[in-house]
């Protein structure tokens, strides 16, 4: 797996001109696996949808060097999903071909035997023909990960994907995470869990709309730090004025 | 025997405006079937509603330029449907009305210039035509033109299928590999206008949309795969024609909403006793299984 580097330049993002990230810049390192942290609507999410190309930014850049849109694997928090769709685990664990399938394509039995592979890997074996809706909270993140892992892509960003599940299924998908850090795949994963942060993530970003630290996770996850991030949400501003700092 | 045949049969031997509805109700069903399952999948099935009324204003400028004829009518009536339907989403996405919201206004408004303008210009017969349909007087002409948009429907859906279905329950990953859920959804809701066209000419635009969702329905009560539902939906739709076009028949019914409540009937019978979270299911206790 060829390491790929995202670089965000002066990035700024949000909704109706209220920035969500403002002023952002970094880098997630090739191969690197890094936890995004912050409070609620410090735009974790928001710059996960911008880097996948879902919202385009207001201003400043992001730069994804030799890897294409495509190849970055996306998994979205559940509740954008419609769980009551009548699809099979298997048909939707199968979607993860798309970049070699398409609208076309024919799943090839190397590619089914691959799905088959895949839900091995997160335990989910028997449940092929089960259609997705009868599958427990943690079953569902088991099979979005089953997804992920066919994308086979060289990014990967997954958002909260241990919320709401419990912790046998947890430690089973940061198993799956560490494969990808093993590949040299960059994994980039926002989480609210700091305890797991510090134990499994070696780099983090910490933001609060306003990057407060973004380096090695025992760096940036310092008392006086999660503090500022805390205190950065609670001015809301009524009637902002046009924001003065311009791109470098 | 012989009072079966004069039961089930004899009408559609004896009649060509029965064979010919059989066949209009044949074609609407293939088409309708599928489009509907999609529809009420991507909880739009007030949408659809909202989309047939959308229909008439179109139909009744083309009723006022050459009186009932078929071709005018149809073109009027996919123009003024896909024009609500593009203002509805544009609506939708560009001011802070919801889209159940902005289809509701424009299909009211729409309903009432359609109504406001066959009644102008025509007889209470012709707006009774333009609201209720004429199934029992489809002529060849009709004839092509339903079974043409079935035919292009089924294509069409076969064609879209995947990424279709990729929007409706998951359209965050289909963005995210590359996929333009847009369009395809644009592509669906012409669809959908077309089918109600072609519903428009036998059952009439109250109630073109009654063969689209009442079997979509129905079917969801008894199979839980998209293409077993359509399949399904198709079925329904199919034997709901046939069936009310004999009730009608025998019992000197309008036809149209003969059809439609056969449909209702099955929808009933299906939510009351079907093999999917049916009434029978969820409400009588059964043995569970070991763990």
């Amino acid at each position: 797996m060829s390491a790929a580097a995202i670089r965000l330049d002066d990035l700024t993002l949000g909704y109706d001109r209220h920035p969500a990230v403002h002023h952002l810049s970094g880098s997630f390192g090739p191969g690197s696996l890094t936890a995004i942290v912050g409070p609620n609507g410090a735009g974790k999410t928001t710059l996960l949808k911008a880097i996948v190309g879902l919202l385009r930014p207001l201003a400043g850049r992001i730069e994804l060097g030799a890897i294409r849109r495509a190849e970055i694997a996306y998994l979205p928090q559940q509740a954008d999903i419609d769980r009551s769709f009548p699809i099979s685990v298997l048909d939707m664990v199968q979607l993860g071909h798309w970049g070699r399938i398409g609208v076309f394509g024919r799943i090839s039995p190397a590619m089914r035997a691959a799905a088959a592979h895949a839900l091995e890997a997160v335990g989910l074996t028997s449940f092929e023909r089960r259609p997705i809706g009868s599958l427990s909270a943690g079953q569902f993140q088991r099979a979005l990960f089953a997804r992920t892992l066919l994308q086979d892509c060289p990014v990967i960003l997954l958002d909260e994907p241990f919320t709401a599940i419990d912790e046998h299924t947890a430690q089973d998908l940061l198993g799956l995470v560490h494969r990808w850090h093993g590949e040299r795949r960059t994994v980039v994963l926002v989480s609210h869990d700091l305890e797991q942060v510090r134990r499994h993530f070696p780099q983090t970003l910490l933001v609060a709309r306003e990057q407060i630290g973004w380096g090695p996770t025992a760096e940036v996850l310092t008392p006086a730090n999660l503090q500022r991030a805390g205190a950065m949400l609670e001015r809301w501003k009524e009637n902002p004025e046009i924001c003065g700092r311009s791109a470098a | 025997m012989s009072m079966l045949y004069d039961l089930l049969a004899a009408p559609f031997v004896d009649f060509a405006f029965m064979r010919r509805a059989l066949v209009a109700c044949a074609a609407l069903a293939v088409g309708c079937g599928p489009v509907g399952v999609l529809l009420l999948l991507r909880r739009m099935s007030l949408v659809g509603d909202s989309m047939s009324h959308a229909v008439l204003p179109g139909a009744a400028i083309g009723f006022v330029i050459s009186g009932l004829s078929l071709v005018s009518m149809s073109i009027g009536g996919f123009v003024a449907g896909l024009l609500v339907a593009l203002a509805s989403g544009v609506v939708t996405r560009v001011t802070q009305l919801r889209e159940d919201a902005s289809f509701a206004a424009f299909y009211l408004i729409s309903i009432a210039l359609g109504v406001l303008i066959v009644s102008t210009r025509g007889s209470n017969v012709d707006l009774m035509h333009v609201l209720f349909g004429t199934i029992l007087a489809v002529d060849n002409h009709s004839l092509l033109l339903v079974s043409a948009i079935a035919t292009v429907s089924i294509a069409v859906l076969a064609v879209i299928y995947r990424p279709l279905i990729v929007e409706c329950f998951d359209p965050a990953f289909l963005r995210s590999v590359g996929g333009h859920g847009a369009s395809y959804h644009i592509l669906f809701l012409v669809l959908v206008v077309l089918n109600l066209v072609a519903g428009f000419q036998a059952l009439g635009t109250l109630m073109a949309v009654g063969l689209m969702m009442l079997p979509a329905a129905a079917a969801r009560f008894w199979s839980a795969e998209v293409w077993s539902l359509a399949a399904a939906s198709a079925a329904i739709a199919l034997v709901s024609g046939y069936v009310g076009l004999l009730v009608s028949f025998h019992f000197d019914l309008p036809s149209g909403p003969a059809i439609v409540l056969t449909a209702g009937v099955i929808y009933l019978v299906s939510m009351a006793v079907g093999s999917q979270g049916s009434l029978r299911k969820n409400l009588i206790a059964q043995p569970h299984y070991e763990s």
